[in-house]
């Protein structure tokens, strides 16, 4: 096969002649289909790898790290959580019901890849502007599509979040992060070993689906005939899936298996050879015995076929029989595929013919690294957004706060995540809204608090402090709700790295990221990478999507976003200095975005936390909501909606502008209610003004000797606006 | 009191009916395999929710052909208490074993949300501890729940929606509806998601307790 070959499978020149000189002459078929699918942004993290590794990746409670299919944490009396983020964007903005479905089935397997079983599926979305039919289509089908697969599959989806900015017009993002729980003694690795051993693949026939899905669709930017991408998209079957997940754990349990993989991008391929390299060992494999949907497959097509559902398991020779037994009961076909040798090479057989044959290191480890070359923008590279509202409206706080409460990025996603099973599994102590992480219940008898955050506009505005928020965003929701980071996983979808511009927002954003994660002491136990996500309409904004997973000792105590009790005080509490460029409310009036965000205080914040958290746990506040998007009067209207109760506020003189106290964003704020003592308490701890009074039917807001009055049935209409995009 | 919780291919709800009959004093609770004809001498049946076979050709449809309903619709048919739920619920109607039967919400979307049930009748095998009247809080969740039954007869509607929570569309507020004989029972909604304080409500364990007030010890 030649350059050109190459060039077309997404490969450059250079990494062909690389190829050739590593195995000595040229590759044949089925060899460069192998070697482009595996030398791919997507499968190799070629522009991402040499900063990924500034991530911290160590601490106490860390069980399983970057590098396995999932990372995990330990909650103790030998239990584990495993868990990771992953996109799957390209897919879903050609396919978006197919795409977001088996985004979810993706990385479901790769949390029962390691033998935990999935507990739960939080999702990330991002989207252009709702007022776009395109937006519209897509946001339904996605949301449609995630439902489909979890709800089928029977694991809880606790929480998400979802923004509509213009720049995602064409490139959305899907992002989904799955939980699971898993014995730690019984988590099991991917490193093929012994011998002799036999590779078995399970799971759904192999068909021409996907062929090209991580090269050719997920590792360049979207063009405009992304319709004729569609077949590179795979189809999801949730009921296949199902059965794969019980097969797996019960292989597992019974204890047949020495190693175990999912098929996800690049299919066969890159799980067979990362079997291989993680177990310093080779491989056979015969293509002819793989059950196919279509038996006039090549066997390239068969090597690189993203087919969705499928495991691939290495168990000794003794153990076939019953391997294959288990499969039969779940009604999953198992078939051996091959074997395990010392050679260190692939060898793929067509019916005992060798049709390739590859160094397993030059396939996974040879890849060539890129140093990016970042440089800032001189000029700004995104447009002001469209102003929505008048000077008038966003000058007067009344209208600006049901401007607020409607608005895409801010309005109840009750619409969404009523569409989700958020019960299964009986460990939801916390649904969505009712608090500002998820919390599920353990088999210890402690809990777990989770959150999933990312605004890409304040990456967009200052990578390094926009992905600093991020972490401090997800930590502060996981305190209001009692619980304590340990661990972080994350997704960070860019644009075009070969770009100056966007190699200096990715290396910003992963430098704050980790400067962020040091500074709490949490590590980042794995993630994904989603690069080249431009469409015509140039970068999405820089959207790194970080996970968190924190532990509360006691269910009983999970902390509440809405207000519970009639005349508690309400407190605006931490180390908040709001400002409103950058905010959603300068967004509505068209504001340009902001060439930085103010510096931060990370110490100071995490005080914070650990002061909300400490009174959460000990049961002494009603409710506590982190302050974000649309400032501190959004947050105390979405707990008076949420709570059902009204609140009389009134905020003395400052030499703050009116304007930018009640609506302006900044880290560290949270808005608290409780009994008078308590916040007393709580103000020891941390900077705290009392500001009003839980009561009444109504916002009754005074600012700077100014009042008005909003009704909360106006409110909730306002809030209920979402419900409009699915009528 | 020993319950047998009946497990398919794309059962998702199975080991939560499991922990909500095992929460009912004395109670213990046993899964079931689709393809075993052997009861296992339980006391009542509990066909749980989920995606039974994917609900490839209909819901519900190709469950009922299962071996293990081939024993439950025997054990129907001798008066055995049979409970289902959600999926379950429409096993039971593709059975024959309950009236009716469910089609998909009136808005052809997927919701899941609490919701309130009246109890229409509490002198059945399901209720006996509930008073006529009483509103149970219990969650909700489902594609294809609007329950049709054009000839039904009143006396065996059990439970209604209460006004307003009649998301999925069903006929006359229906919720859960028993066999002529009273020794069958399905729900849409799912009792067993109701049963700990921790979790939401603890409406839906008056249910499995009813059911075991009713087999003897």
């Amino acid at each position: 096969m030649s350059r050109s070959d190459a060039v077309a499978l997404g490969l450059t020149e250079d990494e062909y002649d690389g190829i050739v000189q590593i195995i000595g002459r040229q590759p044949n078929a089925v060899e460069l289909s192998m070697f482009s699918l595996m030398w791919s942004e997507h499968c190799s993290y070629k522009h991402s790898k040499k900063l990924l590794r500034t991530l911290p990746v160590e601490g106490p409670r860390l069980v399983l790290g970057p590098g396995e299919n999932a990372g995990a944490v330990d909650i103790g009396e030998g239990w584990s959580v495993a868990f990771k983020v992953e996109s799957h964007n390209h897919p879903s903005a050609v396919e978006p019901f197919q795409g977001a479905a088996t985004g979810v089935g993706g990385i479901l397997r790769d949390v029962f890849a390691i033998g935990a079983r999935p507990i739960a599926v939080l999702d990330s979305l991002r989207f252009g502007e709702p007022t776009s039919e395109r937006s519209r289509y897509l946001l339904e089908h996605a949301v449609a599509g995630i439902g489909h697969y979890g709800n089928s599959i029977g694991v809880a989806n606790v929480g998400g979040e979802v923004y509509f900015e213009a720049p995602y017009e064409q490139n959305c993002l899907v992002n989904a992060m799955a939980i699971g729980l898993v014995r730690t003694e019984e988590l099991i690795k991917s490193a093929a070993a012994g011998v002799g051993n036999q590779l078995v693949l399970f799971g759904a026939a192999t068909g021409r689906d996907g062929i090209g899905g991580a090269s050719v669709l997920a590792s360049a930017e979207l063009g405009d005939a992304d319709a004729s991408k569609r077949p590179t998209v795979q189809i999801g079957d949730p009921f296949e899936e199902k059965k794969l997940l019980e097969c797996s754990l019960e292989l597992l349990q019974r204890g047949l298996l020495v190693a175990l993989q999912d098929l996800g991008a690049a299919g066969l391929t890159s799980s067979s050879s990362e079997m291989a390299s993680k177990g310093e060992v080779g491989l056979e494999i015969d293509v002819r015995k793989v059950p196919l949907r279509e038996a006039d497959m090549e066997p390239f097509e068969i090597m690189v076929s993203e087919s969705q559902e499928r495991m691939l398991c290495v168990c000794t020779p003794e153990r076939v029989a019953e391997v294959l037994a288990v499969c039969e009961r779940w009604e999953v076909g198992g078939t051996v595929i091959g074997s395990i040798t010392d050679t260190r090479h692939m060898h793929i057989f067509d019916d005992g013919v060798l049709v390739g044959d590859i160094p397993v290191e030059a396939l996974v480890d040879d890849v060539p690294l890129y140093d990016l070359e970042p440089a800032a923008p001189d000029a700004p590279l995104y447009p002001a957004p469209v102003a929505t509202i008048s000077a008038d409206q966003a000058g007067d706080p009344r209208s600006a706060l049901i401007a607020l409460l409607r608005s895409p990025n801010i309005a109840s996603r009750k619409p969404l995540f009523e569409q989700y099973d958020c019960l299964v599994g009986s460990r939801t102590v916390r649904r969505p809204e009712q608090a500002d992480a998820a919390v599920l219940l353990m088999p210890t008898g402690s809990a777990i608090a989770i959150s999933i955050d990312g605004n890409g506009r304040r990456v967009a505005s200052d990578p390094y402090r926009g992905a600093v928020e991020a972490v401090l965003e997800c930590a502060a929701n996981l305190a209001c709700a009692g619980g304590e980071p340990l661990g972080l996983t994350n997704c960070l979808n860019f644009g075009n790295p070969e770009k100056p511009h966007i190699a200096w927002q990715l290396t910003e954003a992963i430098r704050g990221l980790g400067d962020a994660c040091r500074a709490l002491d949490v590590p980042v136990v794995g993630g994904n990478v989603s690069l080249y996500n431009e469409g015509g309409g140039g970068p999405i904004y820089p959207t790194p999507v970080v996970g968190m997973v924190g532990e509360l000792p006691d269910p009983l105590h999970a902390g509440r976003t809405g207000f519970a009790r009639e005349d508690d005080a309400i407190a605006v509490v931490g180390p908040f200095t709001p400002r409103l460029a950058g905010s959603e409310l300068a967004k509505l009036r068209g504001d340009a975005l902001p060439t930085q965000l103010p510096e931060i205080d990370v110490a100071a914040v995490r005080a914070a936390h650990e002061a909300i958290r400490g009174a959460v746990r000990a049961g002494r506040l009603s409710s506590a909501h982190d302050i974000a998007e649309g400032g501190l009067l959004t947050a105390v209207a979405e707990s008076a909606l949420l709570g059902g109760m009204g609140a009389v506020l009134e905020l003395g003189e400052s030499d703050v502008d009116a304007l930018e106290r009640l609506f302006g964003e900044g880290t560290g704020g949270f808005v608290v209610s409780g009994a008078p003592d308590a916040l007393r308490a709580l103000g020891e701890h941390v900077a705290l003004d009392v500001i009003g009074t839980v009561g009444g039917d109504a916002l009754d807001v005074t600012v700077a000797g100014e009042s008005f009055v909003l009704r909360l049935d106006d409110a909730r209409n306002a809030h209920a606006a979402l419900g409009e995009l699915f009528a | 009191m020993k319950f047998g919780v009946l497990q398919f291919p794309g059962s998702c709800d199975e080991r939560d009916a499991q922990l909500a009959c095992a929460r009912v004093p004395g109670a213990e609770a046993v899964l079931l395999w689709h393809g075993d004809r052997d009861l296992q001498d339980v006391d009542a049946i509990v066909v749980p929710g989920g995606f039974s076979y994917g609900d490839y050709l209909r819901v519900g449809a190709i469950a009922r052909f299962s071996p293990v309903m081939e024993s439950v619709i025997a054990f129907a048919n001798d008066g055995g208490l049979v409970l289902g739920i959600c999926n379950g619920f429409q096993v039971l109607c593709e059975a024959h074993l309950l009236p009716g039967a469910l089609l998909p919400n009136t808005e052809l979307r997927f919701t899941c949300r609490q919701v309130d049930l009246e109890v229409i009748q509490h002198d059945t095998p399901f209720t006996n501890l509930c008073a006529t009247g009483d509103i149970l809080s219990i969650p909700a969740k489902h594609q294809t729940g609007r329950y049709v039954a054009p000839d039904l007869p009143l006396s065996q509607v059990v439970l209604r929606y209460v006004s307003g929570n009649n998301f999925n569309g069903s006929q006359d507020d229906i919720a859960g509806v028993r066999n002529a004989a009273g020794n069958v029972f399905g729900l849409m909604p799912h009792p067993e998601h109701a049963v700990d304080p921790l979790t939401g409500s603890v409406d839906g364990l008056r249910i499995f307790e009813s059911m075991a007030a009713r087999v003897p010890v």
